[in-house]
């Protein structure tokens, strides 16, 4: 009887356990706050998924970027295997876009009117070994309304031949100042590719190959972009006027789409916190924030 | 009735009594199991296996990891079993299984960002239930009468499945409640395990027949598998196992032919378990009833069914809903039913030892069949693989006819 009784006891201690450490955690969690996407700064995700600027915590994102006063939010659902992208432009309510995959990337274009994404569709990053994950990348214009579901449907130029194949990823999309040309990752046949797209026309081209993870300097004169050797993947400026190339002062392997902080500094995640390292080459990493990722600057 | 006629020592139940059938012990385990499974389930729910076992992985290493995952705790399970004989006290053994099983539960959170670190993890878990399973299939079987054995293990696998069905809705529920919580799943999941513990170590009687402890070694285990009868079943249930496709093979095949959106795919395992809940008690009466090897031969008949709607590539959500109904009826005439089959095969003094043998001679066999299949997959394509599995398997099926 006595030992019904301590095991009852028992039973009820756990309960009452699991109860307070759920309840704690109920507690715990910070009421979202309004950003102030006018004021400038950085923003980022912090270790418990929540964005931040300061000492403000905004939504529940994996991915986050802002530019002109608009936020894309980049996160999973609690249905498994599936992502949503929520985005608020001034003026007009949250629009949410569902896909279903993993949230990988999200970009705003400079002027705030397009929002690009990119989710992992199978295969956990790059889990698997080369060439066997599959990417989704769409983009979607909030004036018009336009969802350009996939990169898949556009028309892609290798080499200046048409490239018909079927084992195409697409990630990593990035926007020029024009809200027309952008640039993107394509992978197909274990080779990757920087390709240039053209949204009215409906067209990519493959500018450079062993490109990965493009992102436009402010100024839109260059792209940070990881370089593939073999598995590693190490982190480079190229100049688009005059395809010269420099590899950063940044040997450290990295899986990121780089941000540029302003037109001479690149942010990127790596080990669990935010480094920034100086566009020309010269320089060393600094650790700009500790346990974080996914940097976006407010312009 | 050859089960009957091997040992009937158990009194006869009437057939108007099934209410009192099933002991109090056997419900305990259940609850145990219940529980447990809630926990565990809830983990596995939101950790991204799904990715690993998805799609883009490729069908050679989909297999291997179906193997690894089916075959490792093969070892685990002898010991467990052996452990449980040699010590009397099985329920001693099993709760080492579900122990370490519950610590498991903490270790998650740190290895949260690492895949090895997670593989250990689920590796030592899957330890835990190694360890656990012949000791509570031995107890369940020392419990009950040899006439209720079906129903009892029938009533055990339903309660099981129950658990494993709760666990994600707790889990997707959690996380809806707390925004991508994951640590709160982790700890949730923590204090159902111990408290399954508890409900083992307090509530749960050890059965009867139990308490002595038998002086056995290893060598008496390997002597049990000379006997003919336990020697055949076990025989039969790996030429059986053999053909098995792997169950996330199934879910692939049922999601490419009935062209359901790869996100579905997390969802099938669902289907099937429900239709194994529903069933598995029914068809454990059914076996005591007309045989249990006869029910154990039947679900791979239908097995090889559902193989053949794959092969033969039907599309629409109807074939998918008709194969994951087989799938499920499979398992509610295959799982208890065989130690239900087993197990007056074995003397009590060696219950666990013997139970243990031929699940680990089935499971060790359902490893073999899905590498294999992940390779002829990997080598042609789902539907010929299908194809060739349902010929193989309608041969063992023949083949096992043959087994008294």
């Amino acid at each position: 009887m006595r030992r019904t009784w301590a095991g009852i006891a028992a039973v009820v201690i756990t309960v009452a356990a699991g109860a307070v450490f759920v309840g704690s955690r109920t507690g715990g969690a910070v009421a979202e706050q309004p950003l102030d996407l006018a004021r400038g700064g950085l923003l980022y995700v912090d270790e418990s998924g929540r964005v931040r600027q300061d000492d403000r915590v905004g939504p529940s994102c994996q991915r986050v970027d802002v530019a002109a006063g608009t936020l894309a939010c980049l996160r999973a659902t609690a249905v498994p295997d599936q992502a949503e992208l929520v985005v608020t432009k001034p003026g007009a309510g949250p629009r949410t876009i569902s896909e279903w995959g993993t949230p990988s990337r999200v970009r705003v274009s400079p002027s705030g009117r397009l929002v690009g994404w990119t989710v992992f569709r199978s295969g956990d990053s790059y889990l698997g070994g080369a060439g066997t994950f599959s990417t989704t990348a769409g983009i979607f214009d909030l004036d018009t309304g336009s969802h350009y579901g996939s990169l898949e449907d556009f028309a892609l130029t290798v080499d200046g031949k048409p490239y018909p194949a079927e084992d195409l990823n697409y990630w990593g999309v990035t926007f020029a100042r024009d809200d027309r040309t952008f640039y993107a990752t394509v992978r197909s046949a274990g080779g990757t590719w920087l390709v240039r797209g053209d949204l009215r026309g409906r067209t990519l081209t493959a500018l450079r190959r062993n490109v990965e993870c493009p992102s436009l300097s402010p100024d839109g004169t260059r792209v940070a972009y990881k370089f593939r050797e073999g598995d590693r993947w190490r982190l480079h400026v190229l100049s688009l006027a005059d395809g010269r190339d420099v590899p950063l002062a940044d040997p450290a392997h990295l899986d990121d789409q780089p941000q540029w902080l302003d037109d001479r500094t690149v942010a990127y995640g790596r080990d669990k916190a935010i480094h920034a390292v100086p566009a020309d080459g010269t320089g060393a990493p600094v650790v700009v924030r500790p346990a974080a990722s996914s940097p976006a600057v407010v312009r | 009735m050859y089960v009957s006629s091997v040992r009937s020592t158990g009194p006869a139940l009437p057939g108007g009594r099934a209410k009192h059938a099933v002991p109090a012990t056997v419900v305990g385990l259940g609850v145990v199991s219940l529980i447990t499974d809630m926990s565990a389930e809830m983990v596995t729910a939101v950790l991204p296996l799904y990715l690993v076992y998805g799609l883009g992985v490729g069908y050679l290493q989909l297999g291997a990891i179906d193997g690894l995952y089916t075959g490792a705790t093969a070892l685990l399970r002898l010991a467990g079993g052996y452990f449980a004989d040699r010590l009397g006290r099985p329920k001693a053994v099993a709760l080492v299984g579900y122990g370490l099983s519950a610590a498991t539960k903490l270790a998650f959170p740190a290895a949260g960002s690492s895949l090895g670190a997670i593989g250990l993890v689920i590796g030592a878990d899957r330890a835990g239930k190694g360890i656990r399973t012949a000791p509570r299939d031995a107890m369940i079987t020392l419990a009950t009468p040899d006439g209720g054995l079906g129903r009892a293990f029938g009533v055990h696998r339903a309660m099981d499945t129950a658990g494993a069905l709760l666990g994600p809705i707790i889990a997707f529920g959690l996380l809806t409640v707390l925004v991508g919580d994951y640590p709160a799943v982790f700890g949730v999941s923590f204090c159902l395990a111990v408290i399954a513990v508890i409900v083992l170590a307090v509530f749960v009687r050890a059965p009867a027949g139990a308490v002595e402890r038998s002086r056995v070694r290893l060598r008496a285990g390997f002597a049990l598998l000379r006997q003919p009868g336990l020697r055949g079943t076990c025989l039969a249930a790996a030429a059986l196992g053999v053909c098995t496709v792997g169950d996330m093979f199934l879910f692939v095949g049922v999601q490419q032919s009935a062209g359901l959106p790869p996100g579905a795919l997390p969802l099938l395992p669902l289907a099937t378990a429900l239709a194994f809940m529903a069933l598995a008690s029914p068809i454990g009466r059914l076996a005591d009833r007309v045989g249990r090897w006869k029910v154990f031969l039947a679900g791979h008949v239908v097995l090889l069914a559902a193989y053949v709607v794959l092969a033969a590539s039907a599309v629409g959500w109807a074939v998918a809903a008709v194969v994951l109904a087989a799938h499920g009826v499979f398992y509610a005439c295959t799982d208890g039913v065989l130690m239900a089959h087993a197990s007056p095969l074995v003397p009590e003094s060696l219950r666990a030892t013997g139970l243990a043998f031929v699940q680990t001679g089935q499971s060790l066999a359902r490893a073999a069949g899905a590498v294999v299949f992940g390779a002829l997959a990997a080598g042609t394509a789902l539907r010929p693989a299908f194809a060739l599995f349902a010929v193989v398997l309608l041969v063992s099926v023949l083949a096992g006819t043959r087994v008294k």
